[in-house]
């Protein structure tokens, strides 16, 4: 059902740069209506700026867009809306305490609607598309994957022909993901385009009709997706073959390190953030946590940290009690937290500061005296650069400028320089590439192998339950059940991870 | 559909870093473009603007009680951005400078006339001493508040300003009218044993601002009190992270900042004014600001521009009396450099670009 025979999207040799930086360069790429085409690449391989280039966030430095076979130039948002692009974002842009239908019109050009005729319109639309949506229902009572029809409904409304996508799984469980390839599906058949952008290959596999594949701001090459498998793809995405293999060193001897017994916490704004979670975590194990992101990762790392005060319950070290002990207290006691949260940076290392400081965070107290004696901590700098295979002009260029993949190895490698018995690990490989993610693994498992306790907060399903001895999931601050990661499936998880409690599942007793 | 296919002509693009060889070349360019500035406006006032700033230069160096005249003015100037420097450092918005430094000249002007009979160098050190701990404590006040409630310090600090000042105006009309004074409101002018000596023809007060500027660097940069105040200004949840008392960390670093603003207020009093006037910081808590800034809270730096600024008041005092310019074109001057520095920030982070047609 194509409307005419021009691509929907034609792109000519478009380039951006951010300083010396070169985010695309001479991209030609087309997209027809009825079609689904997947962009795959690595973060920071220039998927996002592309995109945003469409929807008039950026504007190319060279190059051209033909829309509809038009040339058109796209100065700002409202163009592009326009034109027909829709572009779904990774974090919504809801207002909460609007009602969908509200957030659906908002902003948007034309008189006064009545509100039954609107909820006519927008009921219409959804049966369309096969969008489930309730017009009153406020967004702050929805789920995530409510909150995200709410924003595709937003760009239909709106007259989008053109629809783009910026990782819209990974806020989902598997069985969202599954409602939502659904609606995509739908959507295509009615003659829209759809560009969804992702660096799962079992994703693009499953929904998209072409796959164009960027490496370094290039797009290396366009394959149809039939014609094709994970293996090509990644080692189209990667520039060359990998194996995916994560390893799961076997290790004897576990005993109990820390026991966390009926530990609920309360958020500032008294909202649960924790509710009556009952673990032990083991010394040479790793025990991966799963749960969609806000599900109390973050109060659980950070009550343990002593950064939190917990309600109820109690955190056993060697059972001894660490809540109301203060960070410091704790980090003496050898219990090492890494959070790594969106921005990167977070609160594990200092941007503006360079490697040699970095290194101090933690240990600068033990220096005797009011000086601070920098040799040692510019001695273990070097030694990351080497061990880690960092990259970077020197010991003293501020952390800030090294990449994403470069800082987690900064940050994780002070963490196990430091010799921890129980360390906690949040988001390890967010938004590294592929290669530097398995330097990651590695390490953790080298860790494991020295009977350190490891706690792995992921995101990624497939990494969780190839890594993981064990997978607790958390939904909603509470604990749905631990399960063997060698038994368990994705499905089991992802039921878990959207509320199903697995009464009586602890692999460990 | 549409066809408005406007384009941007000139846009800004980021650059991701400079190296500081290309920093420091355009902040020079800055200040030379801010003194050409100048040159415009004094041009448009009917004046040659080399001949105006030779008489700035010359003024502030032409003899040897010209060049005492300058280092006095800067003698204030250095050690109060010496002490906002260290709030800042911290992200600690210490606008207070004003009111630290008087509160430091009450408290060590009440020893000077009312203990005046100890021992000379006993009672410099007290007055010193009590000039460190009033200003410290005028610190501490929004510091206490805001690592308690989280107050904004921006205002809380400005505020305490004015309430010192009236301290003073109080002291001066009450409990410490100078019974001579026939009438007239004023404090009595402080005994010459409660006077601070000279050293070269100056108030020793250079020497310890000279010291003060060593052991500030040192303090940041060396020690760790001063990797704490970086990782706090950084990022309050990291330092928490690493252990860090935070609330110990503002109310120490406040105490340090509005301390060495007390010394200022003390070494003012008994050094140059040899009394207390409610003028005793008359703005220098304010420039600090400025100059600290400029600087780039590095104690050297601070430094070097408080040295400069002080030539351009000393040298504008000279041009009042040879022409008679108004000393507030030192401020319309000061106004330009400071515009013109922080303008060259933009272009530290930024370039232009025409925009080329692409689409081979």
């Amino acid at each position: 059902m194509k409307t005419n025979d021009y691509y929907a999207i034609e792109l000519k040799g478009i380039t951006k740069s951010f300083g010396k930086v070169i985010a695309n360069e001479d991209i030609n790429l087309e997209i027809k209506y009825g079609e689904i085409l997947a962009l795959l690449g690595e973060n920071g391989s220039g998927k996002t700026t592309l995109m945003n280039i469409l929807s008039g966030i950026y504007y190319a430095d060279e190059g051209t867009i033909f829309i509809d076979g038009k040339e058109v130039s796209i100065t700002n948002p409202h163009e592009a809306i326009d034109l027909g692009i829709g572009m779904i974002h990774q974090h919504f842009k809801l207002v909460e305490v609007f009602s969908s239908m509200d957030n659906i019109v908002l902003g948007t050009k034309g008189k006064y609607v009545k509100s039954s005729a609107l909820k006519e319109e927008v009921l219409n639309m959804s049966n369309k598309f096969g969008l489930e949506i309730v017009p009153d229902k406020k967004i702050y009572d929805m789920s995530v994957s409510e909150k995200q029809t709410v924003e595709i409904m937003k760009v239909l409304y709106r007259g989008a022909k053109i629809l783009i996508l910026d990782e819209p799984t990974s806020v989902l469980t598997p069985q969202e993901i599954e409602k939502l390839f659904i609606i995509l599906r739908k959507m295509k058949e009615q003659g829209n385009a759809i560009i969804i952008i992702t660096h799962k290959l079992h994703e693009v596999l499953a929904i998209s009709d072409r796959v164009a594949i960027l490496r370094k701001g290039k797009v290396v090459d366009t394959v149809n997706t039939k014609e094709s498998n994970e293996k090509q793809l990644t080692e189209l995405m990667v520039g060359r073959p990998i194996n995916l293999k994560i390893s799961r060193p076997e290790t004897k001897k576990r005993k109990t390190v820390l026991k966390v017994v009926d530990l609920s916490v309360a958020n500032e704004d008294g909202t649960i953030g924790l509710n009556n979670i009952n673990f032990k975590l083991k010394s040479g194990e790793i025990l991966g946590v799963a749960g969609v992101a806000g599900s109390g990762q973050r109060e659980l790392c950070e009550t343990i940290a002593g950064l939190m005060d917990a309600k109820t319950g109690a955190v056993l070290y060697n059972k001894e009690n660490i809540i109301g002990k203060t960070p410091d207290e704790i980090i003496n006691l050898g219990i090492s937290m890494s959070f790594v949260p969106e921005d990167r940076l977070g609160m594990g290392l200092v941007g503006s500061m360079d490697m040699v400081d970095n290194m101090l965070l933690k240990s600068y107290k033990k220096n005797k005296g009011a000086i601070i004696d920098k040799k040692p901590s510019r001695k273990l700098a070097e030694e990351l650069i080497d061990k880690l295979s960092i990259t970077t002009p020197g010991v003293e260029t501020p952390v800030r400028m090294l990449s994403g993949g470069n800082v987690q190895k900064v940050l994780l490698g002070r963490e196990i320089e430091s010799e921890p018995n129980v360390l906690i690990t949040a988001y390890p490989v967010r938004g590294l590439d592929i290669n530097s993610s398995y330097i990651i693994y590695d390490l953790l498992n080298e860790q494991k192998k020295k009977n350190v306790a490891i706690l792995f907060i992921g995101e990624d399903l497939d990494v969780l339950l190839e890594l993981s001895d064990r997978i607790m999931v958390l939904c909603h601050g509470e604990l749905m059940g631990i399960v063997d990661a060698k038994k368990t499936t994705k499905e089991e998880i992802g039921l878990m991870m959207a509320g199903r409690k697995m009464e009586g599942v602890d692999s460990d007793e | 559909m549409n066809n408005r296919s406007h384009t941007p002509f000139i846009r800004t693009v980021k650059i991701s870093e400079r190296s500081s060889k290309d920093t420091l070349k355009i902040r020079i360019a800055a200040f030379v473009l801010a003194l050409a500035a100048g040159g415009i406006f004094m041009l448009l006032l009917g004046y040659n603007p080399f001949e105006l700033y030779g008489t700035i230069i010359s003024g502030a160096f032409r003899s040897k009680m010209a060049f005492q005249a300058t280092v006095k003015f800067m003698i204030p100037l250095l050690m109060s951005s010496l002490g906002v420097a260290m709030a800042f450092k911290m992200r600690f918005w210490n606008i207070g400078a004003e009111g630290q430094i008087i509160v430091g000249a009450v408290c060590a002007s009440y020893f000077a006339l009312f203990h005046n009979n100890w021992p000379h160098f006993l009672l410099l050190i007290v007055m010193f001493a009590a000039g460190a701990i009033g200003g410290g404590l005028w610190g501490l006040i929004p510091a206490y508040f805001k690592s308690k409630y989280d107050t904004n310090e921006t205002l809380f600090t400005l505020m305490l300003n004015y309430i010192a000042l009236h301290i003073i105006t109080y002291l001066r009309d009450g409990p410490w009218k100078d019974p001579d004074s026939s009438g007239f409101p004023k404090i009595a002018r402080f005994a010459a044993n409660a006077q601070i000596d000279k050293v070269f023809g100056v108030h020793f007060g250079w020497i310890i601002a000279l010291i003060l500027v060593i052991i500030v660097f040192i303090y940041l940069k060396y020690t760790k009190h001063g990797y704490e105040i970086s990782v706090v200004g950084e990022s309050k949840s990291t330092a928490k992270y690493a252990g860090m008392d935070v609330k110990r960390v503002i109310l120490r670093t406040m105490i340090l900042s509005g301390g060495i603003c007390g010394i200022t207020g003390m070494i003012q009093a008994a050094g140059s004014d040899m009394t207390l006037a409610s003028s005793v910081a008359g703005g220098v808590g304010f420039t600090a600001i400025i100059v600290s800034w400029l600087a780039y809270l590095n104690p050297f730096g601070i430094l070097l521009v408080s040295f400069l600024f002080s030539i351009l008041d000393k040298g504008s005092s000279v041009m009042q009396s040879a022409y008679g310019l108004s000393t507030y074109f030192a401020s319309v001057l000061q106004g330009i450099i400071l515009f013109f520095i922080l303008g060259c920030e933009f272009f530290i982070r930024y370039k232009f670009v025409l925009t080329k047609k692409g689409g081979k």
